[in-house]
This record gives C-alpha cells, sequence and structure tokens, in this order.
C-alpha cells in the first residue's frame, strides 16, 4: 500500500506553490514565480523549489563565484589541451596551484600562481557577499542569524587555510591547492612537515565536533522519526505544547542513555558541534608551523602522547652519524 | 518494481564504487609495538604474481683460476684482465645470458674484432661492470654482502625495465594559462597521486633535502614548505611502489621525521638513495653522448637509476638471491686499491680555515700534512686574538665505534701539536663539526681530515 514518507515518498502532496510573504520596500523582487512542480525531486521529499531571492548581494557573489570557478576550469581545461575527454578522465587529478614557495608573497606572473590567487580572491569575496546576503535575509524575515554564524565558522577555516596562515607564514605556496585529489595531497604533507596531525590537539577536538555533529544529526533525526507517527515532525509545536511525540522520545533517551536532550536544546547540542568542528579546526591548522612546527614531538614534550617501548634495535639517522665526532 | 529497480541501481553503485578496490583478503603482519599500527600490508595474489617475475637464474659453475690470464690473451680487457681465461669466458657468458640472451655476444662485440670499441654498447658494458663493482666494494651499507650483478637490474634484457627519463616540460603554449606546475597528472611512478611526476630529478640527481618534518616541537630556522613536502611524499611513494612495501617498513607511525624507534632498514634505505644519485650523476649521466640518440629520453638525457630499477616491487632485489658471490670479479673495485695507495689531498690553508688529511686508520700528520700545520700555526701567531677550533672527521669504512675514536685522535693530535708550537691553550678548542659533507661510502682520502676554523 502506498504511505507516506518523509523521505523517499511514493506519495506526493501537490498543490498551489508557496510563494512567500510579500517584500517591503528597498527589496528587489524575487526570481522563479511561476514554478513547474517536478515529480522527480518530489521523490526526494522537496516538492518546492524557488522563488529565490537575489538582490544585488547575490548577483555579485554569483559573479565572482562564477568568475572563480571559471578561472580555475580553465586552467584545468588548458592544462589538458583543451581536450574534454582527457579534461574529464583526468578531473580529479587536475588542480589550480598556489604561486611556487620562492614567491612568498609576492605578484607571481599570471601562469605560476597568478591565476590562482585571481580565483581564491574572487571566491572569497563571492563567499563573503553570500555571508552578508544569508545574514540580510534572515534579518529580513525576522529571523535568528544562527545559519549565518554557523557559515562564518566555516569561512573561518576556509579564510585560515587560504590566507591568514599564508600570510602569517610569509608565503602563499602555503595554501591549498584548488583541486580533488591535490587538496588532499596537500592535507597528507601538511600533518607530515609539522609532524603528524593526530597528536595536534585541536586537529582532535575538530574530529571529536565533526564525528559529534554527525551523530547528533543522525540521532536526532532517527528519533524525529520514530515519532512522527506521533506528530514528532512538527517540533515547533512540540517545543510551544510538548505532547506525546516529545514524551516518548525524551523517555527513550533517558531509558537508553540516562539523559535527555529537549526537543529545542537538541538543536543547540548540534549547531554548536557543527560549529566547533571548523572553528577548532581553524585553530589546529593556524598554530601548524606559526607556533608549533612539529605536533608529535610537542606532544612528547607536554605527555600528551605516551612513549612507547622499542622493538627495534636502535637506528640512527645515518646522516648524524658521517660528520665526525665532537672529541 | 521500483523496489526492485531501486535495489539494482544500489547494487551497481556499490560494484562501481569497489571496482578499484583490491579484493580482500590481504595479509597484515604486525611490525612494532601493539597498538601503534606498526604493520605491514600484503596481497598473497599480488606477492604471488610478483615472486614469479623476480625469481634469480641459476649460476654457472665456477671456472678455475689457474692457466693463463685474460690480459696475455685477450686485447682490450682492462677491467677483467686479472681473471684467468676460463673464468673470462665464464663472466662474458654470464652476462650474455644477463643482458643480451636473444642477441648474444655480438649485441656488443664486433665479431670481426670482439676487441674493438666499436659499438656504443660495449663502451657502455665496460662502465656497468666497474659500476657494479663500484657498488659491490664501496655501497656494503646498502647492499651488504648480497652485492648485486648485471641481472639484478637487467633480467635478461638490454635495458633494464624499470628506468626513468626526466619528463618533458609541458609544452605551455604562450605560458598564459594552464600551468600543471610540474605535477596532477595520474602517473604510476607516484602512486597514482598527484604529486609532482618527477620526483627522481630533486632527488636522484639533485640532492633536494629529504628530511622535511619538524626537527624541534617548536619553529626553530628550519624551513621547508608544503610543497617540498609533497616532493619528498613523491619520493617515497616511488620507494613504496619500488619495493612493494608500506610506509612502515621503514618509518615509525606516529612521526615519520623522528629516527627514534624506525625498523633498521631505514638507515639501509638512506643509503639506497645516496646510492642512486650517486650512480646517475657518476655512472650514467656521464653515458649520455656515448648512447644513440634513440635510447635517451625524451629530453635528450640518459636512462637513470631509481629504487624499483633493482628492486622491482621487491623488498630485497630478487628476494636476496646470494647471485653476486659467484662472480668474485663482480665484487673487486678495479679502481679502489689504486684510489688507497694515491697520495693525499694537498693541505688547504686559508686565513680562516685549514684542512689537514690522514692516511687509512692513521692519526699522525706526515709529509706534506704536516707542513700545513705548521701554516696553521703561522697564522695563530700572527693573529694573537683568533681563536681555532677543531673538528675530526673520519671516512665511511670501518667500524664506526672506532673511526669516531679515530677522528677524536685525529683533532687531539692536531690540538697538542699547535699547543705544543707555543700558542696558548686557551685559544684552541675542539668543537664538533659545523658542516655535514663527508663520504659516505667507501674509503674517500678526502674524508680523512682535520679541520681547524680560525676566527
Amino acid at each position: 500500500m502506498a504511505d507516506y514518507q518523509n523521505l523517499f515518498t511514493q506519495v506526493q502532496a501537490v498543490g498551489p506553490s508557496n510563494l512567500g510573504v510579500p517584500l517591503g520596500e528597498g527589496h528587489s523582487p524575487r526570481t522563479g514565480t511561476d514554478l513547474p512542480q517536478v515529480h522527480l525531486f518530489g521523490r526526494l521529499g522537496m516538492p518546492q523549489i524557488g522563488p529565490i531571492y537575489l538582490g544585488p548581494l547575490g548577483i555579485a557573489s554569483i559573479i565572482f563565484g562564477v568568475a572563480s570557478f571559471n578561472i580555475i576550469g580553465f586552467n584545468m581545461l588548458a592544462q589538458v589541451n583543451w581536450d574534454i575527454v582527457q579534461f574529464v578522465r583526468q578531473l580529479f587529478w587536475l588542480s589550480l596551484e598556489p604561486p611556487a614557495p620562492e614567491y612568498g608573497l609576492s605578484l607571481p606572473p599570471l601562469n605560476k600562481g597568478g591565476w590562482w590567487l585571481m580565483a581564491g580572491g574572487f571566491l572569497t569575496v563571492s563567499i563573503l557577499l553570500w555571508w552578508v546576503r544569508m545574514y540580510t535575509r534572515a534579518r529580513a524575515l525576522g529571523m535568528g542569524t544562527h545559519v549565518a554564524w554557523a557559515f562564518a565558522a566555516a569561512i573561518w577555516l576556509f579564510l585560515v587555510l587560504g590566507f591568514i596562515r599564508p600570510v602569517l607564514m610569509g608565503s602563499w605556496s602555503e595554501a591549498v591547492p584548488f583541486g580533488i585529489f591535490p587538496h588532499l595531497d596537500w592535507t597528507a604533507a601538511f600533518s607530515i612537515r609539522y609532524g603528524n596531525l593526530f597528536y595536534n590537539p585541536f586537529h582532535a577536538l575538530s574530529i571529536a565536533f565533526l564525528y559529534g555533529a554527525t551523530l547528533l544529526f543522525a540521532m536526532h533525526g532517527a528519533t524525529i522519526l520514530a515519532v512522527s507517527r506521533f506528530g514528532g515532525e512538527r517540533e515547533l509545536e512540540q517545543i510551544a505544547d510538548r505532547g506525546t511525540a516529545s514524551e516518548r522520545a525524551a523517555l527513550f533517551w533517558r531509558w537508553t542513555m540516562g539523559f535527555n536532550a529537549t526537543t529545542e536544546s537538541i538543536h543547540r547540542w548540534a549547531w554548536w558541534f557543527a560549529v566547533l568542528c571548523p572553528l577548532t579546526g581553524g585553530i589546529g591548522i593556524l598554530l601548524s608551523g606559526t607556533v608549533v612546527d612539529n605536533w608529535y614531538l610537542w606532544a612528547i614534550k607536554h605527555g600528551v602522547a605516551p612513549p612507547y617501548p622499542a622493538v627495534f634495535p636502535p637506528t640512527v639517522d645515518p646522516a648524524t652519524l658521517l660528520q665526525g665526532v665532537k672529541p | 518494481m521500483s523496489n526492485r529497480l531501486f535495489g539494482a541501481g544500489l547494487a551497481l553503485l556499490a560494484a562501481t564504487l569497489l571496482a578499484g578496490c583490491e579484493r580482500p583478503p590481504v595479509d597484515t603482519v604486525q611490525r612494532g609495538y601493539r597498538g601503534t599500527g606498526m604493520e605491514l600490508v600484503y596481497n598473497p595474489r599480488t606477492e604471488a604474481r610478483v615472486a614469479a617475475a623476480n625469481q634469480a637464474p641459476p649460476v654457472t659453475p665456477p671456472a678455475g683460476d689457474e692457466g693463463p690470464k685474460a690480459r696475455d690473451i685477450y686485447k682490450n680487457v682492462p677491467q677483467l684482465g686479472h681473471l684467468s681465461v676460463a673464468e673470462f669466458t665464464r663472466f662474458m657468458a654470464a652476462m650474455t645470458e644477463w643482458v643480451s640472451p636473444q642477441e648474444g655476444c655480438n649485441y656488443c662485440h664486433d665479431p670481426a674484432n670482439m676487441g674493438e670499441d666499436k659499438k656504443y654498447t660495449k663502451v657502455v658494458s665496460r662502465r656497468m661492470i666497474e659500476m657494479t663493482q663500484h657498488i659491490n666494494a664501496d655501497w656494503k651499507n646498502h647492499v651488504a654482502a648480497t652485492g648485486v650483478t648485471c641481472y639484478t637490474c637487467h633480467r635478461g634484457k638490454a635495458v633494464p625495465l624499470q628506468v626513468w627519463f626526466k619528463a618533458p616540460p609541458q609544452a605551455n603554449g604562450a605560458n598564459f594559462i594552464g600551468d600543471r606546475a610540474g605535477q596532477n597528472a595520474p602517473m604510476q611512478m607516484v602512486g597514482l597521486s598527484s604529486l609532482t611526476y618527477d620526483p627522481y630529478s630533486l632527488f636522484l640527481l639533485g640532492d633536494l633535502p629529504i628530511g622535511v618534518g619538524g626537527p624541534t616541537a617548536l619553529p626553530t630556522d628550519h624551513k621547508a614548505s608544503i610543497l617540498q613536502t609533497e616532493h619528498t611524499y613523491g619520493l617515497m611513494m616511488h620507494m613504496s611502489d619500488g619495493l612493494g612495501v608500506n610506509c612502515t617498513y621503514c618509518h615509525n607511525t606516529r612521526n615519520f621525521k623522528s629516527w627514534d624507534g624506525v625498523p633498521p632498514q631505514r638507515a639501509v634505505a638512506w643509503h639506497g638513495i645516496r646510492m642512486a644519485r650517486d650512480l646517475n650523476n657518476n655512472y650514467l649521466v656521464p653515458l649520455t653522448k656515448t648512447f644513440p640518440a634513440n635510447r635517451l629520453g625524451p629530453t635528450g638525457d640518459v636512462a637513470k637509476v631509481n629504487c624499483a630499477t633493482c628492486h622491482q616491487g621487491v623488498y630485497k632485489p630478487l628476494y636476496g638471491a646470494q647471485m653476486a658471490k659467484a662472480y668474485p670479479e663482480l665484487q673487486v673495485h678495479a679502481g679502489s686499491a689504486a684510489k688507497v695507495a694515491d697520495g693525499l689531498p694537498s693541505p688547504v690553508a686559508e686565513a680562516t680555515r685549514s684542512v689537514l688529511y690522514f692516511a687509512v686508520n692513521s692519526s699522525t700528520l706526515e709529509g706534506e700534512q704536516a707542513r700545513g700545520l705548521t701554516l696553521v700555526v703561522a697564522t695563530l701567531i700572527a693573529k694573537p686574538g683568533a681563536k681555532a677550533s677543531i673538528s675530526g672527521f673520519h671516512s665511511a669504512s670501518g667500524e664506526l665505534a672506532a673511526n669516531q675514536q679515530l677522528a677524536k685522535d685525529r683533532a687531539v693530535k692536531v690540538r697538542d701539536a699547535i699547543v705544543a708550537a707555543g700558542v696558548a691553550p686557551g685559544r684552541v678548542v675542539l668543537d664538533k663539526p659545523l658542516q655535514t659533507e663527508a663520504n659516505l661510502s667507501g674509503e674517500d682520502p678526502a674524508a680523512r681530515r682535520v679541520e681547524v676554523t680560525i676566527r
């Protein structure tokens, strides 16, 4: 029997689109007011697309973002000699690289990192404009600005990686390349260079919040789905007037782990976990090379990492043996 | 219906995602302290394939050393003339089997005149024999007593299967857009990562520093960029691929830079990198003009060696088969005996730096070197405010502990001699060497020295 589910639903509620509240003075009109109902989107539990509010900030953000995207894309395409087939085959390897170390913070030639600086600059402008837009739209709807500040946490990590730390280190080459595998290789090389990021406590915190956020999201999503038969997915109503869905959900967690969040506080838990992930991660990256050069040795020095018993006979770096000795 | 479609799609997606993976099971071997991830992972199917391709050929029975010498019978045999004719013939036959089994003797020799250096292959072969002798005699800290033969690399092929050429520069048009920065191409040599596709030129021809990790907890003047780290990473990918091992074969999992608690193989590998660099620079690159153009790489460079040239995917070439032992002519460095007998380099006597050289196993300055010492004393007497700091060095051959004592003795002897000549003892200090230049293998006369820095 066909039944309604929140996701992968077999039943679609089709009706007139919700065009939103009227906009006041000083707002540009929304785009996409004549909306088609797409059956396939409905299958993914998202029955309506648009209307979207672009406004001057949104349009400027899109222009800068597209410019950045095109600079990266056309550089990649030029790298495979404008061969579309090779572009697709090698896409995961291709990259727009930052300037080489010898350029420091100076302006390199266009094809020696200049494109990278331009793409990074445009992307930064685009992202910051998008942030302002999120903030103003939230205010226009009379909402809090929680989404904008969560986005700001991600922007912090982005700026640390691509701007703040490279400037502190005095070299654009410290920044991350724009490429799929290249940015992963950068990550691995970064850990190798700074003595294993595993021992960086801020890295550890970031991972704890990353996994913690996904765990909280899974617990919360599962809880709400599990009590949706009692109207639990109407969370705001449950916050204002706690019904049997909330009671059951809370009871479930008290029974299983001795503690429950409320329908409201679970969102605070999840928000802070999500926001602290890039915040702590950005601190960990920022300290590497500027304040700490080898996290493993740092961890040994401060008793964070335990020493292990020797298994192999001692091996000495041959480079230190060949210099002669101190008499 | 749609559920079935959904299921089929999910299965297809899973199959696609798993297509790049090796099929289980794999063998895991613990290598270090428990819980530290010191493990080696082997795929038994890959191992079986590699093992089949890396078997040493049978050794030919030894020939007698009686009878006339090769140099008395044959012309133009500078490297192997000391062998008996039987030994010489045995070695030539073995070499043909190792290098040119299809083409036979005529691959190198002109059948009309076997002694003539008419074919380039003969010139190259002689140099390669010298190279093999050099490896076996001077690079024992990498090849140990096992040593190498021509077969270690050649495996019955005139050109070893795994050699490298410099990557051609990127065709960049007007150099306006699309610079690859020498990386980001799917290359087997760096394990299909997006790292530099020419790590060999940097490390096995040039000597870019390899140790990039921070030496201390807090920043010092040690500067290594992320790009340089990626280059080192590329070389390490090659070593891992070329030897068929994980990082943990040489490194501890906690800190790649650290030498604490590392498997002893790391020191062997350290020498191997220097050996490949030595062979490329001193044996292969000088042969560039000897080779015809069709044997050269895209930029006109000679074929060069890396770790995979000998190892070919195995932790020890041919699984450490004791093959070279059966060919003593490859063990002796024809040039090494002469090198030791050679005179020492002239002493250096500059205003701020003097270098004095010693004979093998000696801490006594003789002849010209003793005169060099008098120049040092003269300099110190002429500059009453100057202080001398003395560092002793030793060569790489012999036992380390004895060598370090020898280097100490050399420095002490020089200090005592300077003080005895009337320089105040407070002006002469013994110091740890400041510079790291030293020979890495064998008996290098330039390594047995004392350096005196005057400031």
